[in-house]
């Protein structure tokens, strides 16, 4: 058998001085991005929404902030408060990402993008996915998440959760409205882009505060004798000649309507 | 006694208690050499880039998972070499692709004149593009790295004595490669003083 010392695999100065001239200085990008790819730092870009430019950060965990910061340094100081971590401008979103969230924004729930919801506590991040449930074009009260939650108790929690979503639109959160039915506050820049954005989803924010002025809270049917929250899919289908109007979930057991399984309105009227 | 290359044992200690505070410390402390390594053993420099990403992701996840004592006690210099050269066969593997070939830089064209010092480092490259995988690795993880044999060994899951070999091998052919060159470039001179 050979055997090879050492010093057989030793090549001359020369040699040696050209073969260690191959070393290389790694590009100027490539730590920044393997932080990105490990989620200690952040990349992010501007998209365009029914509410103006938005900024959306990401990192190989998923979707970090969705924020409608005035300029880049704004967004990068926030971002940073927030969560200790740099975030670098990019041109825009990586092309699979920007199609989900595309997606997502037209409404299909159905096209997972992941979250990097790291610092969120658990009651936080149950509000969240709650909220992610609600379908585009429907909105549910504060009180109906705490309740579908097993938090009954915590309605005015579950606002400040909402408050602190730190991916709105992803996370729907404009679809959470005040238990008496009108819109509420939005973390967003306000109630207005709330209005704005619910309207793009096709719900009309005025026809839905007047019946909460009105004091409607649910909508019947009085051929499958089924009452819902008035957003509901289900609801929106019933004609004017079979629409059964209640203030209550009381009144509508009491003339004999049972709740709706999607829409689950009894939750909403219990808190 | 601690065989760590300087630095590595603190990096450990700091990863071991901080994991997210230090990575970036071990990142820039060893990309520069990850990098060379990935495009030396056969990659462009945009597949040396994702294989040196990656390398670290892996290296992150597997940290998250150990106990504080596992990491401190990482040799990382070759643990790291050891999941950049698994991760870069696992690759090569998937996608098929010719190592050899693509260890030339795109677009690159042979040197017009091998010997003058502007083009030796592209002359060392080309040659070291020409050996055997197994030699190419051993010749970069020894000689432009500067591993230990042992973490070479390591490094490749092969014995030491194979390592050697590679090297041993690797070094007598990229003589001979350039002893041709150089034949061929002073050919080249006579015919056209000629």
């Amino acid at each position: 058998m050979t055997t090879y010392p050492d010093a057989m695999g030793d090549p001359s100065a020369t040699e040696a001085a050209a073969l260690a001239g191959l070393r290389e200085v790694a590009p100027p990008h490539l730590a920044h991005a393997t932080l990105v790819a490990v989620g200690l730092a952040d990349d992010y870009a501007v998209i365009e929404t029914p509410i103006g430019p938005l900024r959306v950060a990401w990192n190989g965990r998923g979707v970090s902030a969705v924020e409608s910061a005035v300029d880049d340094a704004a967004f990068e100081d926030r971002f940073h408060a927030r969560t200790g971590r740099q975030a670098e401008r990019r041109d825009a979103l990586p092309a699979d990402l920007a199609h989900k969230v595309e997606r997502r924004l037209a409404g299909d729930r159905h096209n997972r993008i992941d979250l990097d919801l790291r610092g969120a506590s658990d009651f936080e991040r149950a509000v969240w996915m709650k909220a992610l449930e609600i379908p585009r074009g429907e909105v549910r009260p504060y009180g109906w998440i705490a309740r579908e939650i097993g938090r009954p108790k915590a309605v005015r929690a579950v606002g400040t959760a909402l408050g602190h979503n730190p991916v709105p639109l992803i996370v729907p959160c404009h679809r959470v409205v005040r238990s008496d039915g009108m819109i509420g506050q939005y973390s967003l820049g306000g109630p207005e882009n709330k209005r704005t954005i619910l309207s793009a989803e096709g719900l009309d924010p005025d026809e839905l505060e007047g019946l909460a002025r009105a004091g409607i809270r649910f909508i019947g049917s009085d051929t499958t004798r089924i009452y819902c929250m008035p957003t509901c899919h289900d609801a929106r289908r019933v004609t004017e000649r079979h629409k059964q109007e209640f203030r209550s979930a009381g009144a509508a057991a009491a003339a004999g309507y049972r709740p709706c399984r999607h829409c689950r309105p009894l939750a909403a009227a219990i808190a | 006694m601690d065989e760590r290359a300087p630095g590595d044992a603190h990096l450990a200690a700091c990863l071991a208690s901080d994991l997210d505070g230090s990575f970036e410390s071990l990142v820039l402390a060893h990309q520069d050499r990850l990098y060379t390594i990935a495009h030396r053993i056969g990659g462009d420099r945009l597949d040396a880039e994702e294989l040196v990403q990656d390398t670290f992701v892996r290296a992150y996840r597997a940290m998250a998972g150990y106990p504080p004592a596992r990491v401190r006690d990482l040799r990382l210099r070759g643990w790291l070499t050891t999941i950049l050269v698994n991760a870069g066969r696992n690759r090569s593997r998937v996608r098929r692709v010719p190592t050899v070939e693509l260890a030339f830089e795109p677009g690159a064209e042979p040197a017009a004149d091998p010997l003058t010092r502007r083009d030796e480092r592209e002359t060392w490259a080309r040659l070291l593009a020409g050996l055997t995988p197994a030699q190419r690795t051993a010749v970069v993880l020894r000689h432009v790295d500067g591993l230990s044999y042992a973490e070479i060994a390591e490094a490749v899951g092969r014995p030491e004595g194979t390592v050697k070999a590679h090297v041993h091998r690797g070094l007598a052919a990229l003589r001979s490669a350039l002893v041709a060159a150089e034949g061929r470039e002073r050919h080249e001179r006579e015919e056209i003083t000629a």
